[in-house]
């Protein structure tokens, strides 16, 4: 049972890369962009977010006590600055000079993985002993969370970042659904000519989507840093991964952000279980990998076996537009 | 009907690029409470000018004025500020939200409330006589159901001016009556109403005042009672039309095509066509008359091998009797085939037994063309795929609705996308371009077709230019069944006619045409007779030269299943 229990919450810390990306990403779907960049642009939020961290300690006297509050804010506000560069260059690209998403996007997840590692390569010095403080404070939980038993650990032993995503989650899934920026976005998405025709800034939704996206992408880095991976930088090429899995995770979702959040910690316990269960093979363990990308599939056949409607991205996904078009 | 004045244009120009002005200093005035028709041809710059009245478009010289007061309408938004709405010709919808989200989307000075916003549109459906279900989504509607939405939607935000771009141009004619009513509930209510449009008939029943424009110019301004169809038609095209087309009698007609009892379910398994059967002959012109959507599009596909029938025959006449057979239809085991089975004789008579002869023997004797068929073939074309087709030797072409989409590839030159059709011959390695770019070239000095080279990407040219060279090299093959779905949509009143012109000589060729078409006068005065589809079914067979255009209206709205669950 205790295994299992502290599995679970491994995968949860997982998932919740995974739920960042994928929340990104669906804002930004939303507004009728594809961002292959969100890996990239991951990279590039965790970068932010870590020299965040590092100006924060270096401000502190030797052995002070870290402000939890003034650590996360300084950190947040910086992963999802830098996200927001590569989100800007895409945005620019494929809203004003209306580039090829595709391309562009995979342009910036290049692009982002360089960028992030130049970054780390100057916050890198001391590295081990600010992030080792620093992720304490990530990870901080409540208090009595340990007094809960099994409840407590699975639900309330996470850190803030945990809690700060599912609640972005249920948000993002109120706004869309019951607002009318919501209507508005999704219209954008949908059919561009139709929101522009009905007075909606199609430039503005598009370019808000994209770089709050970013900012949530960019969180996602930095909480992938600071605790899902205990407060150490690698290289970009394993967050890449995570970026790319959220990507796939969109699509599991079928674009709603309230099916994202079961959806993460689904894919965050395939991402775990070759490492959880014991005694399989080098072989077994990168079929583990394969799942969430199968599962995707699957729901892709699904959906268009079924051609549900209410599952099918934005009809305006990946498409330009412009309003002179003829 | 006052004569306040709701909208001035003074001097108004728009071009797009360097080359294509689309209107041109024009000035008029639309008054309040009437209804204005705004005609011309294709591409004369109604659709432009209105909406620049809607903000889509800006223009580069002239000035708006609304009600008395300059007006800068710089986006859709400025438009609903001045109470102006526009109602496009491709609806301008979310598929996938309700009626009563469409049609709120876009206001800022309302709180979101989607309850009360459909009491509202129930309201206003009430008061001017619309049938609407604000709950309904978009992707459940019908065409009508979806023009509803659009004109609730601009009355909606108050809109005092309405403009409608060719609002019947998707509607049954007892819909264009619903319309109707409903326009002219608005007009006792005080709305001013533009519409679009280029039918006459419609001109004349609807409107108070009829604006014409021409070439992106304005013509001119009459009443409709004080004036008639022919004098709209002549301000409208600038000269006397010569609204006949060349006609000629069909010679040697011979079944050719013969469709028995084809039925289609698509995949949403709606019964698209409904046990079809007709006969399209040699030599003459067979038009398909229909409400778009009734089956047409499917009919052809089906008749190219673009989708699987699930009943019924498609059978064609190879007029191959008396005519040697050629290595360019058959190969060499399909004639050894055939003559075993004893379909040729010798020029002498003599029937033809190839058993011991060398394959080269017979093909010297197919090349001097002394293996001749004794009948026509007869085969049946059903679930062939369309290079089946023409590996039997059948020489059917296909003139698709979709030029660019399915006809012609808009990034390739002429060269190239005569080559879509003629790829497999020669070299299977290398290609040949000498021969398609002399077919390239002799298209456009024939059909006159207005281009920089034969290297011009086919999306940089005009659509009547695009037609033509699709049009050109599907005849290039001298098909036996020459099928073509709207070809003249889109085209100006010069290009429709080199390409009714084209169509007519080749049923003077002796091929079958098959003429899809959407203007009934048009389809009245080219072909020799028409089959009216509708919901598809076949619900007429007329003759064109004695049809008149009631019959073939009605015979359009029989048995159509729309109406009678709008009714």
């Amino acid at each position: 049972m205790g295994d299992y229990i502290v599995h679970i919450v491994t995968a949860i810390g997982v998932g919740i890369v995974f739920l960042y990306g994928c929340l990104g990403e669906i804002l930004t779907e939303k507004s009728g962009h594809l961002n292959l960049g969100i890996p990239g642009i991951m990279c590039m939020g965790a970068a932010g977010g870590c020299y965040g961290v590092s100006v924060y300690m270096g401000t502190l006297s030797n052995n002070a006590e870290p402000s939890w509050f003034l650590l996360l804010f300084i950190s947040i506000i910086l992963a999802a600055l830098f996200a927001c560069i590569g989100g800007l260059i895409y945005a620019f690209l494929t809203v004003s000079l209306r580039c090829n998403q595709n391309v562009t996007g995979l342009a910036i997840t290049t692009f982002g993985s360089g960028f992030a590692e130049y970054v780390m390569s100057m916050v890198k010095s001391n590295e081990g002993t600010e992030f080792a403080i620093a992720k304490l404070k990530f990870k901080a939980s409540l208090p009595f969370a340990g007094n809960l038993g099994w409840f407590g650990q699975i639900f309330l032993s996470h850190g803030f970042l945990v809690y700060f995503a599912i609640v972005l989650a249920i948000l993002m899934w109120f706004t869309l659904k019951k607002t009318r920026i919501g209507l508005n976005l999704c219209a954008v998405g949908e059919n561009p000519a139709t929101a522009d025709a009905a007075g909606i800034n199609v430039t503005a939704y598009k370019y808000v989507a994209i770089l709050v996206g970013s900012a949530i992408v960019g969180v996602g880095g930095l909480f992938y840093v600071m605790d899902s991976n205990n407060g150490s930088w690698e290289n970009a090429s394993t967050l890449l991964a995570y970026g790319w899995l959220a990507i796939a995770l969109v699509i599991f979702a079928v674009w709603k952000p309230n099916f994202a959040i079961l959806g993460s910690i689904l894919f965050g316990i395939f991402y775990i279980a070759p490492n959880a269960i014991k005694g399989i093979d080098l072989a077994t363990m990168k079929i583990f990998k394969i799942f969430p990308y199968l599962i995707t599939v699957i729901v892709l056949i699904f959906t268009s076996v079924f051609d549900s409607k209410n599952a099918q991205p934005p009809a305006g996904l990946g498409l330009t537009y412009f309003r002179e078009d003829r | 009907m006052n004569n306040e004045i709701a909208v001035r244009f003074d001097g108004i120009t728009k071009a797009f690029g360097s080359k294509v002005v689309a209107n041109k200093d024009v000035t008029f005035d639309i008054y309040k409470g009437e209804i204005l028709s705004l005609l011309g041809e294709n591409g004369s710059g109604k659709t432009t000018l209105m909406n620049m009245l809607a903000g889509i478009y800006y223009p580069d010289k002239g000035k708006i004025f609304i009600n008395g007061e300059e007006a800068v309408i710089t986006s859709p938004h400025d438009a609903f500020r001045y109470k102006i709405g526009m109602i496009h010709q491709h609806f301008k919808l979310v598929d996938v939200f309700s009626a009563a989200q469409n049609i709120v989307l876009g206001i800022k000075d309302e709180k979101y409330n989607i309850k009360k916003a459909s009491a509202r549109i129930g309201e206003i459906a009430k008061k001017y006589g619309f049938i609407i279900d604000p709950n309904k989504k978009i992707h459940e509607m019908s065409v009508s159901e979806k023009q509803t939405v659009e004109i609730i939607k601009v009355l909606y935000r108050g809109a005092d001016i309405l403009v409608l771009d060719e609002p019947t141009a998707v509607l049954t004619p007892q819909e264009i009556e619903k319309l109707f009513v409903i326009l002219r509930n608005m007009r006792r209510d005080g709305k001013t109403i533009i519409i679009i449009t280029h039918k006459l008939n419609e001109v004349m029943e609807i409107s108070d005042r009829v604006a014409i424009l021409r070439k992106g110019e304005y013509v001119g301004t009459v009443e409709t009672s004080r004036t008639s169809e022919k004098a709209l038609t002549e301000m409208m095209v600038g000269q006397k039309i010569e609204l006949n087309i060349d006609r000629s009698e069909p010679k040697n007609s011979e079944d050719r095509l013969i469709i028995k009892n084809i039925t289609y379910k698509n995949r949403e398994g709606v019964l698209v066509l409904d046990d079809v059967s007709f006969t399209a002959r040699s030599g003459e012109i067979l038009g398909v008359a229909g409400i778009s959507g009734s089956g047409q599009k499917e009919l052809l596909e089906t008749i190219a091998g673009l989708i699987k029938p699930d009943g019924g025959d498609i059978i064609f006449h190879n007029p191959k009797k008396d005519k040697p057979v050629t290595l360019f239809h058959k190969t060499l085991k399909q004639v050894k085939e055939l003559a075993v089975k004893g379909c040729f004789h010798y020029p002498d008579g003599s029937p033809v037994n190839l058993s011991g002869i060398s394959d080269k023997q017979i093909k010297r004797l197919i090349d001097e063309e002394k293996i001749i068929f004794n009948e026509d073939e007869i085969m049946d074309l059903r679930n062939k795929t369309p290079l089946q087709i023409r590996e039997l030797g059948v020489r059917l072409s296909f003139v698709p609705e979709d030029r660019l989409g399915m006809g012609l590839v808009g990034n390739m030159d002429i060269v190239d996308n005569m080559m879509l059709r003629s790829y497999r011959k020669g070299n299977p390695i290398f290609v040949d371009r000498k021969k398609p770019s002399d077919l390239a070239d002799k298209i456009i000095s024939e059909l006159q077709v207005v281009t920089p080279s034969s290297h011009t990407p086919i999306r940089r040219l005009s659509g009547g230019n695009v037609q033509k060279v699709l049009v050109g090299r599907e005849i290039s093959y001298a098909p036996k069944v020459l099928m073509a779905a709207y070809p003249v949509r889109g085209l100006d009143i010069n290009s429709s006619y080199a390409i009714y012109n084209l169509l007519t000589k080749q049923k003077e060729n002796g091929a079958a045409v098959i003429f899809v078409g959407e203007d009934l006068d048009v389809l009245l005065s080219l072909c020799d007779r028409i089959i009216v589809i509708s919901g598809g079914q076949i619900t007429g067979v007329l003759d064109g030269r004695t049809a008149n255009k009631e019959e073939v209206g009605l015979l359009m709205t029989k048995h159509s299943k729309e109406v009678e669950t709008n009714d």
